[in-house]
């Protein structure tokens, strides 16, 4: 396979710079508002700060990808002294806590880096970011060309009820729909 | 669909145990925006003039501000607003922090709560799930421990929690209400959450919050957050460290205090070290300072950092913003280690640090000139900073001597008597203020002195300079980049004002421009008051990124109420003419409009005379500084020019 440089956005937290003001959390949730920027509200943000003051714990976490079930880690972690839930770095959409969710509809949510056309300098986090707790960073990756085509949005989103329904049961509805 | 604001209150009486969700009127909006304004009206409509501070007819209103909660940078203020046991007027103390947002992302604007509950109770505010739940288990209990301790048992690290101390359950007169790296402490407030059987309030929402035109709202929003990078990198020269940034006074991140030591006074407010700060003492106080500091700490959406989490060896966590470190230090003339040690205390019982050390060394002045004797203290240890923790112990607990000093040192005095009045020397209103003599008058600070409602003169002054540079050069170098000024002519007042000579302090600025210049700096905090904005990068520091040029396009671009600079400078107006009508109906007069009488050893009884009458003129005040007829009319508050001469308060002065 043919090997190709793709652009990899990256945000780089350092946490210890982080003080908890959430400004990220609210231009986040304010871009990602329709009309953009039309109203605010952190919940619905896909980024969010785990912040325990009283225990100098502030850590922005990403939305990353949905899953279906909780995983097993219910570890904890040490780290200079301070305790640290396994979730706590965790960027899953996941049954077993509110976070990167939708508030009305419980739908997932998911960082998407702010893009879209023409593409802006960084995201807008990264931007809003004063204490420079996230930092932009773009590298280039070699990676092996993707030869998969592209799903579309009707086929990720027949896939997601065949996930939830199975296959059999979408084939016969859509079937069922598909009559005069 | 409201803007900017949501729309709705939450009312509880406690007396009945009741919840309502109630809709306010848009109209108000338009007259008072929202904050401070909306909660002097609500005063003025529902709290007779003869309500006690602690009958269950009092109201305790926690407020966002109309701006809370949305992008703007700083909109995070809580405004608490009560009638106050020690001043006997209406309080209106403030704290930053994240409880206004979170208060608004659950879809309230405000929550009003009247009566009293017989047993300990707290509010938790979830979204349209609100519960008024027993807080037994948290009697006796430090405001900061309270927090934590509702956090967990209601399983959510992201409530935000306004909590009071033992001070607060007991009627403290200078009891705060504390909510982690904040707090609203002047005026006693937190007393009256006790007396209303409140230990705390909870809130968590997830909610949205509209603006009215999104593209333009962010696009001031931007301009702001550029502005307040560029006064970052662009301090301004010539001024004491402190400041010459944005923000509150960077008590936090700077450890140079020379200025503090040297010009505010030690104990009871009297002494002045001019030659306390030295080589010796910076090293010493860098060491404690950058020792106890975890790390710096912003509020809700702002980039400063005028916070900071706290860790003294031994002690328990909590977090500390500008001066508090300053005035325990100070008023026990010990060192900045005893500083961070007793305001962790201070800081769990819930007492504003200002009155309770003034409180304390007052206590021990009388002790000292004979008035109290030892018998009055028994088992207080010999030393300094032993004394201030036995007696911040007895006053949060009303026990002895300090449940004395718990009412503050006018009443202290009063109820002590033998000559005890002389010692409250530092009071205005029977409020005790910062710890400052100076020498020659200032007509500028005369006026907010005497005349603001607040009580506070950093809640009252402001962006213009405190004194003239040194040379006309430089403050027409000064001048160049204000463009926050309202009018030009406020340029010219300082380039013109001069340290020494003709053009200086008391004679200059003028009578008149002594006037229009506290009007501006009063009204933008009027202002930031009522739209929840930090002072901090606005009506405080010099130079801010918010100011009488685009809060206009803020207001409305977040409403979608159409208002231009005269609008808000009229609403700020009439906020500023209701509180004064609030506290004229509650018996305050021109009387009462005085600085603590040796706040300045040069003083000009006829200059400021003048000051009084042209201030009162220019606000539409009759000479008993009691809004006219005419000037209710005009800002459509006939409704309060009706009740003034029902009680016949025009005509009996």
């Amino acid at each position: 396979m043919a090997k190709v440089t793709k652009i990899v956005k990256s945000i780089t937290i350092d946490a210890d710079k982080c003080n908890g003001c959430k400004a990220c959390e609210v231009i986040c949730s304010s871009w990602h508002a329709t009309p953009r920027y039309s109203s605010n509200n952190p919940a619905r943000s896909r980024i969010r700060i785990v912040r325990l003051p009283l225990r100098d714990i502030y850590l922005p976490v990403y939305a990353g990808e949905y899953t279906e079930s909780e995983c097993t880690g219910r570890d904890k972690y040490i780290i200079d002294g301070k305790e640290y839930n396994e979730c706590d770095f965790c960027r899953a959409s996941c049954p077993s806590r509110n976070l990167f969710k939708e508030p009305d509809s419980g739908l997932p949510l998911k960082c998407d880096m702010c893009e879209e056309t023409p593409a802006l300098d960084q995201p807008k986090c990264v931007e809003w970011c004063h204490a420079e707790a996230l930092i932009y960073v773009e590298r280039e990756e070699e990676v092996e060309e993707d030869e998969q085509p592209k799903l579309g949005d009707v086929e990720i989103g027949i896939g997601a009820m065949i996930d939830k329904f199975g296959l059999q049961q979408v084939l016969d509805t859509v079937a069922r729909m598909a009559k005069p | 669909m409201r803007y900017g604001e949501i729309g709705f209150d939450l009312e509880v009486d406690l007396s009945r145990g009741s919840i309502d969700r109630v809709e306010t009127d848009p109209n108000d909006t338009k007259l008072y925006l929202g904050g401070l304004g909306t909660n002097a009206k609500i005063m003025w409509d529902r709290v007779p003039a003869e309500t006690d501070a602690f009958s269950p007819d009092n109201l305790l209103i926690f407020s966002s501000g109309l701006l809370c909660g949305t992008a703007a940078p700083g909109s995070n203020r809580t405004i608490v607003s009560t009638i106050s046991p020690q001043t006997k007027l209406m309080a209106y103390s403030m704290m930053g922090g994240f409880f206004a947002p979170e208060l608004k992302y659950a879809g309230y604007d405000k929550v009003v709560i009247s009566g009293k509950s017989e047993e300990l109770v707290y509010l938790w505010i979830n979204n349209d799930k609100v519960e008024i739940r027993d807080a037994s288990h948290l009697k006796g209990m430090g405001a900061t421990a309270t927090s934590e301790a509702i956090r967990t048992e209601l399983k959510d690290p992201d409530i935000q929690v306004a909590a009071i101390g033992l001070a607060g359950e007991n009627r403290v007169f200078y009891a705060s209400i504390e909510q982690g790296r904040s707090s609203a402490s002047r005026g006693g407030i937190g007393a009256v959450m006790g007396d209303k059987g409140l230990k705390a309030i909870a809130v968590r929402g997830t909610r949205d919050i509209n603006v009215a035109d999104p593209a333009k709202y962010m696009e001031l929003c931007d301009s702001v957050l550029k502005y307040i990078k560029f006064r970052g990198e662009n301090p301004i020269k010539g001024v004491p460290p402190i400041l010459q940034g944005l923000g509150s006074p960077q008590e936090m991140a700077i450890v140079d205090e020379e200025w503090h030591t040297t010009n505010f006074t030690w104990g009871n407010s009297r002494t002045r070290r001019k030659d306390f700060w030295t080589h010796e003492i910076e090293q010493k106080w860098k060491e404690t300072q950058e020792n106890v500091r975890t790390r710096l700490i912003s509020c809700h959406n702002c980039p400063m950092k005028c916070g900071a989490t706290i860790s003294v060896p031994g002690l328990p966590t909590y977090m500390m913003k500008c001066y508090s470190k300053l005035t325990y230090t100070m008023a026990a003339f010990s060192d900045l280690d005893f500083g961070f040690r007793i305001a962790q205390k201070a800081t769990e019982y819930g007492v504003d640090g200002f009155s309770a050390p003034q409180a304390m060394a007052f206590g021990l002045e009388l002790l000292e000139a004979g008035i109290l004797t030892l018998e009055d203290f028994p088992g207080m240890p010999e030393d300094n900073e032993g004394r201030f923790f036995y007696l911040l112990d007895k006053i949060v607990r009303r026990e002895g001597i300090g449940d004395y000093l718990a009412d503050g040192t006018y009443w202290a005095a009063r109820r002590i008597g033998k000559g005890a009045e002389k010692f409250d020397h530092n009071t205005i209103k029977k409020h005790e203020q910062l710890p400052l003599k100076l020498g020659m008058l200032n007509p500028v600070y005369y006026l907010m002195y005497s005349t603001g409602e607040k009580i506070n003169i950093t809640q009252i002054e402001g962006q213009f300079p405190q004194e003239p540079f040194a040379t006309r050069e430089a403050r027409e170098e000064f001048v160049k980049d204000w463009f926050q000024v309202p009018d030009e002519k406020f340029k010219k007042y300082y380039v013109d004002w001069e340290p020494r000579g003709e053009m200086s302090n008391p004679y200059y600025p003028t009578v008149e421009a002594s006037c229009e210049i506290v009007d501006w700096m009063e009204k933008m905090h009027y202002i930031d008051d009522a739209l929840g904005m930090c002072a901090g990068l606005s009506s405080f520091p010099l130079k801010p990124p918010y100011h009488i040029h685009n809060y206009p396009e803020f207001v409305t671009a977040a409403t979608g109420i159409k208002m231009n600079k005269d609008d808000v400078w009229k609403s700020a107006t009439r906020t500023r003419t209701l509180m004064r009508a609030l506290n004229v109906r509650r018996g305050m007069r021109r009387a009462d409009d005085k600085p603590p009488e040796d706040h300045w050893r040069k003083r000009f009884p006829d200059l400021e005379k003048q000051l009084l009458d042209q201030y009162y003129k220019l606000k539409g005040f009759n000479d008993q500084g009691i809004p006219t007829k005419e000037s209710l009319h005009e800002l459509e508050m006939d409704y309060v020019a009706e009740e003034f001469e029902q009680k016949g308060i025009y005509s009996n002065g």
